[in-house]
C-alpha cells in the first residue's frame, strides 16, 4: 500500500519539494545576508539598552535597502497560500479521481482492506502536507528572528510588527501545520462527498478560503480571553476628535500596546458605557475657544478601553490553535473513514 | 462440494429503484458461471454486491466461504475485474504489475510476468496508451496473478472487437485449466459465454430467472410441438417458459425432469441461446401466472 500511495503522490511531491527548495534557497541567501547585516550593526555584540536601541535601528534603518521585504511578505505569502494548494491538489484528488476513473474497483479489489488503503494514503500524503508547511514556517522563523529581535529593542515605534498580530500570525510557528492538515482533510472530504476532482478542488479552495478569512477576524480573539485595560484620555493625546450632526461626538485615544494584538480599542464614559456623544457646549458652539472645548472634554472623564492579546500569549494561542485544527482535520479523516467503510462511494 | 457464491434474499435498492430483489443463489466451486441478462438488468449491481464494493440493502452474500471485502485474507480469495477494466492511466504496465505485488502476499510474479510477454505488452507502456483489449488482459493479469479461489469479470469483453473477445476468453480458458479456478463471468451476450461457461445465471428486470449447470438446463429443456391446446391441460410436472400458438398448433419452450413420452407431442432439444433468450422474453412479458406490470404497481 505504500508502495502505490508513494507512487501516485511521487510527482506532486517532487514538485512541492522542488518548490520548497527554491525558496528555502532564496531564504538562506538573504536570511545569511540579514543576520551579517545585524552584526555589523552590532546587534550581536552591542551592551546596555541604549546601545542595542541605536543597532537595532541602524539595522531595522537599512532593511528596505536589502530587498528583505518582498522576500519577507513573499514567503508569508506562500505559507499562507501553501496549505490551500495542497488541499486542492493533494486532497481533492486523493478519493475524487479514484471514484471518477472508476480505478476504485481495482484498488479496493487487492488485498488490502479499505480501511489500510485510506489510513495510509490519509497518513502519508496528509503528513508530507503538514511537514512542507511545518518547514516553510521553521524557515521563515530563522530567517525573520533578527528582525524582531531588532524590533524588540529598537523601542515602540517599530514594535507594530509583532508575531502575534492578525497578519503574521498565521505564517509564524506551528500554525500552517495545522492550516496544512486541515486543508488537506477537507480536499479529501470533498473529493468523496463530490466524486468529482475539478469541483471538489473549487469546494476545497472557496471553504478553506472563507475558514482562513473569518479564522482571525472573529474566532482567534475567542480562544483565550483577551486582557483589557483602561487608559484615561487627555486632550493632550486624543487622536481623533470629531462632531457628526451636532448629535455625535467621537473621541479617540489610539492605544499603543507594543508587541501586542490589540482586539479592539473602545470610548467608555465614566459608568463604563460606550461613548458616542452628545458633543459637549464647548466644543459645538461656533465662537468656543479650542481651550474650552479641550477642558470641556476632559471633564468628561473619558477613558480609551481596550482589549488585547499580549506577545507573550503567542505561543498558547499558537498551540490552541494548530490543536484546534489539526483535531477538525481528523474529524474530517473519521467521516471519510465512515462514508467509505459504509460503502456509500461505490 | 462448497458453495462459491452463495445468498439469501439478497436486494439492493437505490433511492425508489430496486436494482436486484430476492436473489437467492448457491452456485458450486469449479465452475465457469455465466451470469447473462439484458443492459441494466442488475448484474453489475450482483457482482458489485458480491465483491464487496456495494452493501446489500436486504439479505446477504457470501464469495469463497465468507462475506465479501470482510477482511484482507477475503479480499486475496477473490480476483475481479470490473467493467471497463480501470487501470491507472498514468502507471505504466510494469507500475501496475508491481502494485499487484505489493498489495498481495499471494502474488505469483512469475506467472504476472510470462502473460505480459505472452501478450506481447511492453512494460514501460502507460496504461492509458493501451488499446482495450489490451487494458482488458493487463487488468485480467492482475486479477489471476494474485491467485485467487474465484474470479469475478464484470462484462470484460463487452467493448472489444472479436478478435480480442477471442484472445481474452482463450485465455481466460488456459487460467481456468490451470489454476482450478472458479470464475463468474457477465456478459449481456449468449454467444459470448455459451463456448465457456458450464453453468448459467440468467438475470432479468433485477430477479434470477434461472440458475443451474449447462447441461443440466440442456436436459430438461424441451421444445414441444404439438396440437394447439389450452395451457391448463398440460402435464403437471411441465413447466411452460414460453408458448406460441397458430391456429392449429401450439410451440412451447417446457422444462420438465421427464423425457416427454406422449406421442401426441414432438419435443426437440433446444440450443442455450434460444433457451437463454426464451427466459428473457419470459420475464419481461406478462406472463398468466406472476404479472410483473402488476406487481410494480402495488
Amino acid at each position: 500500500m505504500m508502495w502505490l500511495t508513494w507512487r501516485q503522490f511521487r510527482a506532486q511531491g517532487i514538485v512541492a519539494a522542488a518548490l520548497a527548495v527554491a525558496l528555502g534557497v532564496v531564504l538562506l541567501i538573504t536570511g545569511l545576508n540579514l543576520a551579517h547585516l545585524n552584526s555589523d550593526s552590532g546587534g550581536a555584540t552591542c551592551h546596555g539598552a541604549r546601545a542595542c536601541a541605536t543597532a537595532a535601528n541602524a539595522f531595522i534603518n537599512q532593511l528596505p535597502g536589502t530587498g528583505s521585504v518582498p522576500v519577507f511578505f513573499g514567503t508569508i505569502a506562500v505559507i499562507y497560500l501553501a496549505p490551500a494548494l495542497m488541499g486542492i491538489f493533494w486532497g481533492a484528488p486523493l478519493v475524487a479521481r479514484e471514484l471518477e476513473t472508476g480505478t476504485f474497483r481495482l484498488a479496493w479489489n487487492q488485498s488490502v482492506s479499505r480501511a489500510r488503503w485510506l489510513v495510509v494514503k490519509l497518513g502519508v500524503v496528509g503528513l508530507a502536507a503538514m511537514a512542507t508547511a511545518g518547514l516553510l514556517s521553521l524557515f521563515l522563523g530563522w530567517w525573520e528572528s533578527p528582525i524582531f529581535r531588532a524590533a524588540a529593542l529598537a523601542g515602540s515605534d517599530s514594535a507594530a510588527v509583532t508575531r502575534i498580530s492578525p497578519q503574521l500570525f498565521g505564517a509564524q510557528g506551528i500554525a500552517p501545520i495545522g492550516y496544512a492538515a486541515f486543508a488537506f482533510a477537507l480536499g479529501v472530504t470533498a473529493g468523496a462527498l463530490i466524486r468529482r476532482t475539478i469541483p471538489a478542488m473549487a469546494v476545497t479552495l472557496a471553504a478553506f478560503g472563507l475558514v482562513q478569512a473569518a479564522w482571525p477576524l472573529w474566532i482567534r480573539s475567542h480562544l483565550i480571553t483577551p486582557l483589557r485595560e483602561y487608559f484615561a484620555i487627555t486632550p493632550a493625546n486624543v487622536n481623533e476628535l470629531a462632531i457628526i450632526n451636532n448629535t455625535q461626538m467621537i473621541v479617540r485615544h489610539d492605544v499603543e500596546k507594543p508587541g501586542a494584538w490589540v482586539v479592539s480599542d473602545q470610548t467608555v464614559s465614566p459608568s463604563g458605557h460606550l461613548f458616542s456623544g452628545p458633543p459637549t457646549h464647548a466644543c459645538l458652539s461656533a465662537n468656543a475657544s479650542p481651550n474650552a472645548c479641550n477642558a470641556s472634554i476632559a471633564a468628561l472623564h473619558l477613558r480609551a478601553l481596550i482589549s488585547y492579546e499580549p506577545a507573550s500569549r503567542f505561543w498558547p494561542l499558537q498551540w490552541t490553535e494548530t490543536g484546534i485544527f489539526v483535531v477538525l482535520a481528523m474529524a474530517l479523516a473519521a467521516f471519510c473513514a465512515w462514508r467509505i467503510g459504509k460503502r456509500r462511494l461505490a | 462440494m462448497t458453495a462459491v457464491l452463495e445468498s439469501s434474499g439478497l436486494g439492493k435498492r437505490y433511492r425508489q429503484r430496486w436494482a436486484l430483489r430476492d436473489c437467492t443463489l448457491s452456485v458450486p466451486s469449479g465452475h465457469v458461471v455465466g451470469l447473462v441478462g439484458p443492459n441494466g438488468a442488475g448484474k453489475t449491481t450482483l457482482l458489485s454486491l458480491a465483491v464487496g464494493l456495494l452493501q446489500p440493502t436486504t439479505g446477504s452474500v457470501e464469495i469463497a466461504g465468507d462475506r465479501p471485502a470482510s477482511s484482507s485474507a477475503q479480499l486475496a480469495k477473490v480476483g475481479f475485474v470490473a467493467q471497463d477494466t480501470p487501470t491507472y492511466s498514468g502507471l505504466s504496465v510494469a507500475d501496475h504489475l508491481r502494485l499487484g505485488r505489493h498489495m498481495n502476499p499471494g502474488w505469483d510474479a512469475k506467472l504476472a510476468e510470462r502473460r505480459i510477454s505472452q501478450l506481447g505488452l511492453d512494460p514501460a507502456q502507460k496504461a492509458g496508451k493501451l488499446s482495450g483489449g489490451q487494458r482488458a488482459q493487463l487488468a485480467l493479469t492482475l486479477a489471476i496473478a494474485k491467485r485467487p479461489a474465484v474470479l469475478i469479470l464484470d462484462e470484460p469483453i463487452a467493448s472489444l472487437d472479436p478478435l480480442a473477445r477471442r484472445e481474452f476468453l482463450q485465455i481466460l480458458m488456459e487460467v481456468t485449466a490451470e489454476q482450478e479456478l472458479s470464475v463468474v463471468m457477465s456478459s449481456h451476450l449468449v454467444s459470448d459465454l455459451e463456448r465457456v461457461c458450464d453453468y448459467m445465471i440468467v438475470l432479468v428486470a433485477s430477479r434470477v430467472q434461472v440458475a443451474d449447470e449447462v447441461d443440466e438446463l440442456l436436459n430438461t429443456h424441451r421444445q414441444v410441438t404439438g396440437p394447439r391446446t389450452d395451457l391448463s391441460a398440460l402435464p403437471a410436472d411441465w413447466q411452460v417458459i414460453s408458448a406460441s400458438h397458430t391456429d392449429r398448433q401450439s410451440t412451447m419452450l417446457v422444462r420438465t425432469p421427464v423425457p416427454v413420452t406422449d406421442p401426441a407431442w414432438t419435443a426437440d432439444p433446444i440450443g442455450l441461446e434460444d433457451l437463454v433468450l426464451s427466459y428473457m422474453s419470459k420475464a419481461v412479458r406478462p406472463s398468466p401466472d406472476s404479472s410483473p406490470a402488476l406487481e410494480a404497481q402495488r
